[in-house]
């Protein structure tokens, strides 16, 4: 599509801005995705043919939405005709009733919120319910969608193709939940967005571009959602994913090394971002209702806060996670607590609560429970002991930096 | 819509929840429009299995279930969508010791 005239421009600004808005009311007026779709891509080609012609709309947004629904109804109708069944006809005519419902600010900013509310619903696969945000949500390519989770492009096609299925007859309603139903539906979308950064933050594995832009799209969906819907939990989660992307640059070498915390150029953290987070985090603190996602950006929030490793606040950060087991028991909470208890009480105290976890059968094949192990111990100058631990560590560890990490650190035992 | 909730429990749980509370429970989804028929089951060691091949019937005993848990009843509702749906069968009292599964009526069609 060339960019030189100003009418294209017009139709492309259109589509980065509004495609996922117009396409969200689309579903909500035609009750179903993939005529809603279809009606969408009309609907664009109608603006391409039409804008030149007649000048673009003072408001394209309407424009499309109109346009979309036309084109869909008019597909219906044409289809009825020559469909021995009357009742496709009839489907058309209802949806013809409804005018301008769609019109106001309001219904349509709730649609994107009823678009993201169903792509995550519970009942759809925890992976289609990523799929399927990525692609309608933020306007992924299946091809990039597959591509960035390293899974053929044919197997995610399916899975957003069954999820789509499942929405229709198992009919899973286009809504924002009630209030009651609402936290633990929320947390379904919470969860696919920081699923959707890890997987470009953690870099479990694949390439590293790709996967630096889901990371940038987890964080887009994030502010979305806050825009939409600022409960604590969904501005706590914004907050925690500024902060840990606030050190990206900080995080591995020129040669690819992983750099932990202790040992990043701080300088290199992105202040923009730890300004934003902090500020979110308070926020959230401040509120009634926060949770898990608040509290870890608490943590994060202490760590941008110091300006050395040194100067870190490690009572604070104890005392916060003290807080999170209680929100969220869990052995890898408990692991980061032991580190951190480390931190403040010296390696012995942290070493006996990550023994007492490993001796209880947690973590076992946990890689970073073993590395927290290996490094207490080297500093205990218990050198088999960190020995055997570095090793446990380099047996389940996966990604080739991680690995190289550990291998560096076992040489410099000796 | 139509959903059939389909109870499922291990062997040694069918009797854990009695049957007063089961019946209250299908007589306030009756009341309040949303039962079509419900029904609980014997074990499924009384079960026989009916196959038609090349227009020969072939009987055996049981289904040959993998899983622990087995059908041990069903609610047939009436729900305007999945969530609703979701809201009654968490009501169905087996759901807290075993499973329900929740699966949309399909239309046949004529054609």
């Amino acid at each position: 599509m060339p960019v030189t005239d100003p009418v294209h421009e017009a139709v492309n600004a259109a589509y980065l801005s509004d495609s996922r808005r117009v396409l969200a009311t689309l579903i909500r007026l035609l009750g179903d995705f993939d005529v809603a779709e279809e009606a969408l891509h009309e609907a664009f080609r109608a603006a391409l043919e039409q804008w030149p012609r007649d000048g673009v709309p003072t408001n394209p947004r309407a424009w499309l939405v109109s346009a979309g629904r036309f084109k869909a109804i008019d597909g219906l109708r044409r289809r009825a005709r020559f469909d021995a069944l009357d009742d496709a006809g009839d489907q058309a005519d209802v949806a013809v009733v409804d005018t301008a419902a769609w019109a106001d600010e309001e219904s349509v900013e709730d649609d994107r919120l009823r678009l993201i509310f169903t792509c995550c619903h519970p009942a759809l696969a925890p992976d289609a319910q990523v799929a399927l945000t990525l692609r309608e949500v933020c306007g992924l390519t299946t091809e990039e969608i597959a591509q960035a989770f390293l899974t053929p492009a044919p197997t995610l096609a399916q899975r957003i193709v069954r999820a789509k299925a499942k929405i229709r007859d198992a009919r899973i309603p286009y809504e924002v939940p009630t209030r009651a139903a609402l936290p633990e539906r929320l947390d379904a979308v919470l969860r696919v967005i920081y699923l959707v950064f890890n997987e470009g933050y953690a870099a479990s594995s694949g390439a590293l571009v790709t996967r630096h832009d889901l990371s940038a799209e987890a964080i887009r969906l994030g502010r979305l959602l806050v825009e939409l819907l600022p409960e604590p939990e969904a501005r706590g989660l914004l907050a925690l994913m500024l902060l840990h992307e606030s050190r990206r640059a900080a995080r591995t070498s020129a040669s690819g090394d992983v750099i932990l915390l202790d040992d990043q150029d701080r300088s290199l953290w992105n202040r923009d971002q730890i300004t934003e987070g902090t500020r979110l985090v308070e926020g959230a603190l401040a509120s009634r209702g926060f949770g898990p996602y608040t509290i870890q950006a608490a943590i994060a929030a202490v760590h941008a806060d110091a300006s050395t490793a040194a100067a870190t606040d490690w009572a604070e950060i104890v005392g916060l996670y003290d807080i999170l087991l209680r929100a969220d028991a869990s052995p890898v909470i408990e692991l980061n607590r032991a580190v951190a208890v480390a931190m403040r009480d010296g390696p012995a105290a942290g070493l006996a609560l990550i023994d007492a976890i490993l001796q209880r059968g947690d973590l076992l094949d946990y890689r970073l429970a073993h590395a927290a192990r290996a490094e207490l111990c080297r500093r205990l100058g218990r050198t088999a002991d960190a020995r055997t631990s570095y090793e446990r560590a380099l047996a389940l560890a996966r990604q080739e930096p991680d690995r190289r990490l550990l291998e560096r650190r076992l040489a410099e035992l000796s | 819509m139509k959903y059939l909730c389909l109870v499922y429990l291990e062997e040694e749980k069918l009797r854990a929840v009695p049957d007063r509370e089961c019946m209250a429970c299908g007589d306030g989804f009756r009341k309040s429009g949303l039962l079509v028929a419900a029904e609980a089951l014997q074990p499924v060691a009384t079960a026989t299995t009916v196959r038609v091949r090349n227009g020969k019937v072939s009987i055996t005993d049981g289904p040959f279930a993998e899983t622990k848990e087995q059908l041990a009843g069903f609610y047939l509702i009436e729900a305007r969508d999945l969530n609703d749906a979701i809201q009654v069968a968490s009501k169905i009292p087996p759901a807290r010791e075993g499973s329900i599964e929740v699966r949309p009526v399909r239309q046949l069609d004529p054609q």
